[in-house]
């Protein structure tokens, strides 16, 4: 069998094409392909407490399907996840098992507050609920509502891709709070944030 | 409390009525409204009443549906120890409550009387801070372990934060497995 060379696939002045494989290729930056990739390939990982939980399954549900925007397969293993969904109440003695999950996802990964309780604590300001999962968890992206509605949790999720499409692992961008880069996510370097970054308290 | 034995118009429940000529002077007052009753036991004979609602034939409250607990603070006593009782057989309830004071916030338990107390007396426990003697195994079943105090107390402060991890957490707090490393 022959094997083709370079130059079947230009044209006589070097541009693209001009050969059989014509349409099967396209040329990116890398790390263009792997923001792309890495944006329409969810692994999710549901940690579902309250009934933000029946949102949840709406919008993943086929009426709204979020798996249109690439929020696909739910692993019940942290292990295999890659977005963490914090959808429902979060109390003071579920802290620790969220932070858990989130430590034992491998990078990169994000996390999706899903609703007012996680949020903030929404209605509930008390002794057991913790009052907003980001002094737990970092979080990419907040989707407010009680519980959001599909739509909302359907733009929150592009918004996300819009800025994983921007991330580097060898350089900040900027993320949804303005200035301040987003979450490192270089290999090796789990759970570990640069200073500036997303407030996170160490445990 | 007093002002629910200042009712003396209306006929005594029967229910309510074998329960003073039983227990007499153990019955500090007794309340009912078309077949809500209640009674207020004295604390020492509360388990012998609670056996004998449970196996009397014309009881048979074979079912603790709730213990609970209030706190009246600012009243004395403070504290009234709830058991709500359902007769499967009869299709009747009744409502029988023990008063506590500050000091004192001690009951027997009804857990040898009805199994299902355990875990209702540690609720109460929890977070009313009500000690049950003779629980077989009264901690914590809510709140975690480090937590201080009882937070269903009218005094404990409503802004008071108790977090195992992330702001305000004490220093080395016990979280199991956290470090990544």
């Amino acid at each position: 069998m022959a094997t083709e060379t370079r130059e079947q696939f230009l044209h006589q002045d070097g541009r693209p094409g001009g050969s059989d494989l014509r349409d099967s290729f396209f040329t990116s930056r890398y790390e263009d392909a792997l923001a792309w990739a890495r944006k329409f390939a969810f692994f999710q990982y549901p940690f579902v407490t309250a009934c933000c939980g029946m949102e949840y399954m709406s919008v993943t549900g086929p009426r709204f399907d979020t798996d249109r925007f690439g929020m696909t397969l739910p692993r019940f293993t942290p292990r295999q996840a890659d977005l963490l969904l914090v959808v429902g109440t979060i109390t003071h003695r579920q802290a620790p098992i969220l932070r858990r999950v989130w430590e034992q996802m491998s990078d990169p990964k994000w996390v999706m507050s899903f609703g007012n309780c996680t949020n903030t604590g929404g209605p509930y300001n008390n002794y057991a609920v913790v009052q907003g999962i980001d002094s737990i968890v970092p979080v990419d992206i907040y989707i407010p509502g009680c519980p959001p509605r599909p739509e909302a949790v359907i733009d929150g999720l592009l918004k996300l891709q819009e800025r994983i499409r921007r991330e580097r692992s060898d350089r900040p961008v900027e993320n949804i709070h303005g200035k301040q880069p987003a979450l490192d996510f270089q290999a090796g370097e789990a759970g570990r944030l640069a200073p500036g970054q997303v407030k996170i308290h160490d445990v | 409390m007093v002002e629910e034995s200042a009712q003396p118009s209306a006929p005594e429940d029967p229910l309510l009525q074998r329960l003073r000529d039983k227990f007499g002077e153990a019955v500090v007052s007794t309340h009912s409204y078309r077949g809500d009753r209640t009674a207020i036991i004295d604390r020492g004979s509360l388990v012998a009443t609670c056996e004998w609602l449970r196996d009397d034939p014309q009881n048979q409250f074979d079912m603790l549906m709730d213990v609970t607990a209030v706190d009246y603070l600012g009243r004395r006593p403070r504290f009234e120890v709830v058991y709500h009782l359902y007769s499967i057989e009869k299709n009747h309830r009744a409502r029988i409550k023990v008063a506590l004071e500050e000091d004192d916030v001690k009951v027997a338990s009804v857990v040898s009387v009805w199994s299902g107390a355990n875990w209702l007396e540690r609720e109460a426990w929890d977070l009313y801070g009500i000690q049950f003697d003779g629980h077989p195994e009264l901690k914590r079943i809510y709140l975690y372990e480090e937590f201080e105090g009882h937070p269903l107390r009218k005094d404990y402060p409503k802004e008071k934060r108790q977090p195992l991890i992330g702001p305000g957490a004490p220093e080395g707090a016990a979280d199991g497995g956290e470090s990544s490393s």
